[in-house]
């Protein structure tokens, strides 16, 4: 075993099973692991790609609405709640430990524990309270109208999630991480944009034109980081953070060239969208509500029939879960990164449309915000499924929208936000924590492995 | 290494298009590829073209000496144009070159590419400050500021190859950078001791790192997910404890005292050596010695084949009796200390207090400079002296007032590394099990 694993040493996933195909009659159970383990590395790229799938989809079930119940009641479900519960609980903790009146309370703790348990559950709730009102319904509000207008305000911060997320979600699905939606939302932000304010059309035609030109932005954005793996096999993570870069300073160079600034402003900001060119709103101009979300429900059903119903969707998931196989079974796999690509940029162009000719109708260089990357989290909440990343928008959009009323009302900043979101996904994605949390493990003997394995660490580090 | 692998196709023109035979031939058979000499080539022609012969007919002054320094240089007078078209004459030299060896079927060496480099890096600055309203800057000024710019980078880098030498990739370099920054400031704040506060850093990375290694390791969770999370994690808390906490007393938790430069005498007044290496902080002087140990460290000790193999084979170091996932573990937690202390540089060094984001993505850059670098400490090191240069350039750049807008300077690292990854410097191959847990089995 140890003659045939020598050519592994040389690090090449292809030699490692091109000799382990020559050295077959000896393959054991051990040395296909090997193979196994190693053949992933598709492209000698730093880090492997197809592990996504492989953890992004363990707890996957086919999406779609009719699978919802079976959802709830598996094991992921309850861990994907109790994570969120988990999450929560923490950020609750760190809003409480920094509020003053659990701080002087803390100091008679052993006197009267009850003042202090008190503060600490008003801290929280409080804070949690006000992000509820903020997002979905306030009850102080003047008239129904009012009372729904923080849903309103959910549902138009979840748009441009739901999109970058579901283009995120989809190159998962391919086993490509795409950190690059950020870089996708500000090309796609740039070209909708400048058709936008600098072309003068029909109505109705200029808002098409304006929603081409930024799906093809992002798309183009995308489909390059594709090319460039499928050509040179350079990692595709790398790739999409220093595009997502390059895209920013771009669009900074060109927010302060007259082609793009607006006329008599010293600021970097690009011209108001024509009226023709921005999305209209769907229940009347008290909310910030535009067509976009529509299309967002629209582009995630897309994506669900794409992954599901296509053939090409079967391919994209096929290289997804090994692209040697997938390579072998006459997928063309180049072809299917830079079209997975394309689509997800495409998608991420998406979210730049609602940006620019939604909710900001004008082109600054925050253009994109930080929904690129919450998209990440996004896809990773929702299980790279197309309506899990839906809901997993919707969420995080009522955390933002609700954020922002926590800080006015309890002075909660909103970076409790990112506390929550990142620890939720975190939680997530290792469900056996999550259990153990809970006491939900089956397997009681961790304790005693954990300390084992510390102790075996010790003598192995100093070695 | 055996020669049991594939045949090594020595005639093979052509770039291979196909991703993995790509990755697989570069590490044993070394296909000489077209790849490096038709880029030196290209860019050799844009070096002639536009620094060269549509540079300004102008003198471009670089100061050397600075008024303090213990013997004073003239300044070094050169013509744009004369300049520029000697330099770029020298790279398309470099390039035929490559080409000469291509058609002997033989790799370009690094030391080329480095030369390349070097020189397309002075062609290009010959023709910013030939261009430049005031065609004059200081030589010594910029390389000084440039180290300076590098320190955090260096110590984000190094992270990155201790994590991924080790076969754990690490997408938390910004996140350790940060966490390091925050705690410098708020522990030396308290206890007004910087000393305590730089220690705090690297237990702050540290701690960064353990979290990352605990999920990647133990409960297996995709690497690049804990990273990009983690990020995400420790930016949310920063910036939390700081709207909470330092911004509500200042002088509590955010003055630090910061660590003072120390001025080796003699050696530090020599022109342009002596800032850079005999007028740094604390942190300065660790940069390099922390180079220079984890250089030895990797490659010259049996800790370091160690960790090597676990990154590279996994398999092969377990069967040895390495304790593969415990050596991950320290590993990546050690490397979260360096870029701690890296961190602390922000807040303790370059500027005295902390804000929010204070690292402004220098961890990406830092990660960049390891993969430009090759994931040798050496090599990262002088990425990152690059990427601080262009990130000095860009401010000095704005001042003098030339033709290249500042946005496209700051653009530079990021290009340079595309570039890097897409094939320039060779075939950029991280350590093979990078990315993949281990499981005993």
């Amino acid at each position: 075993m140890t003659e045939q694993h020598r050519p592994n040493d040389t690090p090449g996933g292809q030699q490692a099973g091109q000799s382990h195909a020559k050295h077959h009659h000896e393959t054991g159970p051990a040395a296909e692991e090997t193979a196994a383990v190693v053949s992933v590395d598709t492209a000698g790229g730093a880090m492997e790609p197809s592990a996504v799938p492989a953890s992004a989809q363990s707890g996957k079930l086919p999406g779609g609405p009719d699978t919802l119940l079976r959802r709830i009641f598996t094991g992921s479900g309850m861990v994907s709640v109790l994570a969120v519960f988990l999450a929560l609980v923490i950020g609750g903790l760190l809003i409480a430990s920094t509020d003053t009146r659990v701080a002087t309370t803390a100091g008679y703790f052993f006197a009267r524990p009850t003042d202090f348990l008190a503060a600490l559950w008003n801290a929280a709730t409080r804070s949690y309270i006000a992000l509820f009102q903020g997002s979905v319904f306030n009850p102080r509000g003047n008239g129904l109208a009012a009372q729904f207008a923080p849903l309103m305000e959910t549902l138009t911060i979840a748009t441009p999630l739901i999109t970058a997320g579901l283009g995120v979600a989809l190159a998962f699905r391919a086993g490509l991480f795409n950190i690059g939606a950020q870089g996708q939302i500000i090309v796609a932000g740039i070209l909708a944009a400048w058709v936008g304010f600098a072309l003068h059309l029909p109505l109705g035609l200029h808002l098409l034109l304006v929603l081409v030109a930024g799906i093809i932005g992002g798309a183009l954005w995308g489909g390059l980081v594709g090319v460039l793996k499928a050509r040179t096999g350079a990692h595709e993570v790398i790739l999409t953070i220093m595009f997502n870069y390059i895209a920013l300073y771009f669009l900074r160079y060109l927010l302060n060239t007259p082609a793009f600034q607006r006329p008599g402003e010293s600021n970097p900001i690009s011209p108001i969208l024509d009226p023709s060119a921005v999305y209209p709103q769907i229940f009347g101009t008290q909310y910030r509500l535009h067509l976009g979300f529509i299309l967002a429900i629209g582009a995630t059903f897309l994506v669900w029939w794409l992954l599901n119903r296509s053939t090409v969707g079967f391919e994209f998931r096929a290289v997804g879960a090994n692209p040697k196989a997938a390579q072998t079974a006459g997928i063309n796999v180049s072809r299917s990164t830079i079209l997975v690509m394309a689509i997800a940029g495409g998608l991420a162009g998406m979210s730049g449309v609602a940006q620019v000719a939604g909710t900001e109708k004008v082109l600054t260089d925050g253009v994109a915000a930080t929904y690129g990357f919450d998209a990440i989290t996004v896809a990773l909440l929702g299980r790279s499924t197309p309506w899990g990343t839906f809901a997993a928008g919707l969420l995080f959009g009522a955390f933002r929208a609700g954020a922002v009323q926590m800080q006015i009302q309890t002075g909660t900043p909103i970076d409790i936000v990112l506390v929550v979101q990142s620890l939720i996904v975190l939680f997530i994605a290792a469900p056996p924590l999550v259990r153990a949390v809970f006491g939900l493990n089956p397997r009681r003997k961790k304790p005693a492995r954990a300390a084992k394995n510390t102790k075996a660490a010790t003598t192995g580090g100093a070695a | 290494m055996s020669t049991t692998v594939s045949s090594p196709r020595p005639g093979n023109p052509r770039p291979d298009n196909s991703a993995p035979d790509t990755g697989a031939a570069a590490v044993t058979a070394k296909p000489v590829t077209w790849k490096t000499p038709v880029l030196l080539a290209a860019f050799g022609l844009i070096a002639l073209v536009f620094f060269g012969l549509l540079a300004p007919n102008k003198t471009a002054s670089f100061g050397i000496s600075t008024g303090e320094d213990f013997f004073q240089l003239p300044a070094l007078d050169i013509n744009a144009f004369a300049g520029g078209t000697v330099l770029s004459v020298l790279l398309l030299g470099l390039a035929a070159y490559a080409v000469f060896l291509k058609t002997k079927d033989r790799p370009a060496p690094g030391w080329l590419t480095v030369t390349f480099i070097v020189l397309f890096v002075a062609a290009f600055l010959l023709w910013v400050v030939g261009g430049a309203r005031t065609p004059s800057i200081s030589l010594a000024g910029l390389i000084a500021g440039s180290v300076t710019l590098a320190v955090p980078l260096v110590f984000g880098s190094l992270s990155g190859v201790l994590c991924e030498r080790v076969g754990v990739v690490n997408i938390a370099i910004e996140g350790q950078l940060l966490g390091g920054a925050f705690t410098a400031a708020i522990v030396a704040t308290m206890t007004q001791n910087p000393f305590i506060g730089l220690a705090a850093a690297a237990v702050a990375g540290a701690m960064v790192s353990m979290v990352l290694a605990l999920f990647s390791i133990k409960y297996l969770v995709n690497q690049i997910i804990v990273g990009v999370v983690l990020n995400v994690l420790v930016s949310g808390v920063t910036g939390f404890l700081f709207s909470t906490v330092m911004q509500e007393d200042k002088a509590r938790f955010n003055s630090p005292p910061g660590l003072d430069i120390i001025e080796i005498p003699v050696l530090s007044d020599v022109p342009i050596i002596g800032p850079i290496l005999f007028r740094q902080s604390l942190v300065g002087y660790l940069m390099y010695i922390a180079v220079l140990v984890v250089w030895v460290g990797l490659f010259k000790t049996r800790w370091g084949l160690r960790v090597r193999a676990v990154g590279e084979h996994p398999q092969a170091a377990d069967t040895l009796g390495i304790n593969v996932n415990a050596t991950r573990f320290w590993n990546v937690t050690l490397g979260g200390a360096v870029a701690g202390i890296g961190g602390s540089f922000f807040t303790l060094v370059a500027i005295d207090s902390f804000t929010k984001e204070i690292s402004g993505g220098r961890g990406f850059i830092a990660l960049a400079a390891l993969i430009f670098g090759r994931w040798n400490p050496i090599g990262a090191f002088f990425a990152a002296l690059l990427f601080g240069f262009a990130d000095n350039l860009q401010s000095i750049v704005t001042i003098i007032g030339t033709p290249v807008p500042s946005q496209f300077m700051a653009m530079l690292p990021y290009l340079v590394t595309v570039l890097a990854v897409a094939g320039l410097v060779g075939k950029s191959r991280g350590p093979a099990a990078s990315g993949i847990p281990y499981v005993k089995g």
